[in-house]
């Protein structure tokens, strides 16, 4: 009684067998995002400094820094998520929180998904005919990050969706059961809860924004400017763009250089990302259920 | 207002007929329920009970596919009525529900919700809101146990202490009727007990309806009470009447457990 028969013993064999196996896929996940790093900090690392960071390129950008285009970069992430974030939240609180199942609203959620499908191209084409020439903008800061923001809409407004239904459905109802209005039962109950997971698809938007180069090529980001942009309507540098540039476009550019490029532009979204995540954390902390 | 004797009523009910799509769940409901008193709704699964209560306050509508009929007067104002604000109808009429639900809030902004909402406008210092979450911390007996932890999430106390709070975050609001459906369905014994001596405390200040499973409930916790059967109101009378002789042998074999 109760010990093992052979059956049992092959049914574990394969109960490992597949354990293992699903492990060892796992791991090989990482994989590609260590040997990138560490490809990047073995290659660039060197040139890593404060005046590369803080300097201006010089020598046709083969040598020198690249503050140009790391301010540029900031600017551009900065400004789309200023149009993206509350625009994105909004259309999600609509989506979830207002508008019921009908053909309008699955109209809008079938635009939300095709919009994500769009190859970053289509969308910088879309820009240029849209905020470069359409609305007049001219290439600029604003014409790009509008791109991008428009670019990134979908991610925030699936986050932020998610997030909402995320909130139990009780608790709504507790509050039209006091003679709430919805307004007043998003704002007091829904949304705080939400914050979280709204963090989240914006932690998405600025990794994709931060790299993001085809959008910005044509739209407002420049091959090179010997000033920094002063406000959104001007043109300005971008880190992404600037990497694109010295390894295709510029002959003579030292090896260490693209590659100190790439590890600072992957450092910038590491850095905002585990802010945000630090952020999340501090907000779940907080969340009273 | 109507004649005198209509003012001892809070609900007056006149031919409510209610239908959910296509199944009629309520016929022809005629039901005065007395001002300032506790009374209870009885009857099995799927009579009408909740379905009454929940007319009472009009949170059926937001199923979408409910049509009423009839009219529903509290304290001599037909609800149904078009030009009645749903908000003021919710806020006047509070509704406690069979599983306790705070919001996500601290204890203190549970009680303030209501408050914060419906009393905008009217001048509330710091100090008056204090004196909101004591003293309806107070009327629910809760105010000594909870006093030192007023910030902390709602939902880390016990279901008793939820369902106590569920009721006092309506007080600040002064609403006239207080619907229940089945609040002691979640709790323990002993927290069943505390939260009917509750209901009985609260008893002339309210109008208390209180939709009930248990019929020892019912029984020792309401004053009248009102047994349903199939949509239709079989019996209502005082409670120990109602238990004791019963006029309508449906009334009874229910009681004696026969069905249910």
């Amino acid at each position: 009684m109760f010990a093992a028969t052979e059956l049992n013993q092959r049914d574990k064999n394969t109960q490992t067998l597949f354990r293992m196996g699903f492990m060892l896929v796992t791991a090989l996940l990482i994989l590609p995002v260590l040997l990138i790093l560490a490809t990047l900090v073995y290659k660039g690392g060197s040139i890593i400094s404060a005046e590369f960071l803080f300097g201006d390129p010089t020598n046709g950008m083969r040598e020198g820094g690249i503050f140009p285009a790391l301010y540029g970069t900031v600017w551009l992430v900065a400004v789309a998520l200023l149009v993206s974030v509350p625009l994105g939240v909004a259309a999600a609180v609509y989506l979830s929180e207002y508008a019921g199942d009908n053909w309008f609203t699955r109209v809008i959620n079938l635009a939300i998904i095709n919009l994500a499908g769009v190859p970053s191209i289509v969308h910088a084409l879309f820009g240029v005919g849209a905020f470069v020439l359409f609305f007049g903008i001219g290439t600029s800061i604003l014409a790009a990050s509008l791109t991008l923001a428009i670019m990134t809409l979908p991610v925030v407004i699936v986050a932020t969706r998610e997030s909402l239904q995320a909130v139990p459905r009780e608790f709504r109802e507790a509050c039209w059961n006091m003679g709430a209005t919805r307004w007043q039962t998003i704002r007091r109950v829904v949304l705080p809860n939400a914050v979280s997971g709204i963090l989240t698809g914006v932690i998405l938007e600025v990794s994709r924004t931060t790299g993001e180069t085809a959008p910005i090529m044509f739209t407002g980001a420049a091959f090179f400017l010997p000033f920094l942009p002063e406000s959104v309507f001007d043109q300005t540098m971008a880190l992404s763009l600037h990497l694109y540039v010295i390894t295709t476009q510029v002959p003579g550019v030292p090896e260490a250089l693209p590659f100190g490029v790439a590890l600072v532009l992957i450092g910038m979204v590491l850095l905002m990302n585990s802010f945000s995540i630090a952020l999340r954390m501090w907000l779940r902390g907080r969340k009273k259920w | 207002m109507n004649s005198p004797a209509r003012d001892d009523y809070a609900v007056h009910t006149v031919m409510l007929n209610l239908w959910y799509g296509t199944f009629q769940a309520l016929f022809d409901i005629n039901l005065d329920v007395k001002k300032g008193i506790i009374t209870s709704l009885i009857g099995p699964s799927g009579c009408g009970k909740s379905t009454y209560l929940r007319s009472v306050n009009r949170i059926n509508e937001r199923l979408g596919y409910v049509r009423t009929e009839g009219t529903i007067e509290v304290l001599g104002k037909n609800i149904l009525d078009a030009n009645v604000e749903i908000l003021q109808v919710r806020k006047q009429i509070g509704m406690v529900f069979q599983r306790p639900n705070p919001l996500p809030l601290s204890i203190r902004d549970n009680i303030l919700f209501g408050h914060n909402i419906h009393m905008r406008g009217q001048k509330s210092s710091k100090f008056d809101r204090e004196d909101v979450v004591e003293s309806a911390l107070r009327r629910v007996l809760l105010w000594d146990k909870v006093k030192d932890r007023l910030q902390r999430k709602a939902t880390e106390l016990s279901l008793e202490e939820q369902q106590k709070l569920c009721i006092a975050r309506l007080l600040p609001v002064k609403p006239a009727v207080l619907l229940m459906d089945e609040p002691c369905s979640a709790l323990d014994p002993k927290g069943t007990e505390a939260v009917e001596e509750l209901i009985w405390e609260l008893r002339g200040d309210f109008t208390i309806l209180i939709v009930t499973h248990n019929m020892a409930q019912a029984r020792r916790a309401s004053e009248e009470c009102i047994f349903m059967l199939m949509g239709k109101v079989i019996e209502h009378g005082a409670t120990e009447e109602v238990f004791l002789t019963p006029r309508q042998s449906e009334t009874a074999d229910y009681i004696e457990g026969r069905y249910g």
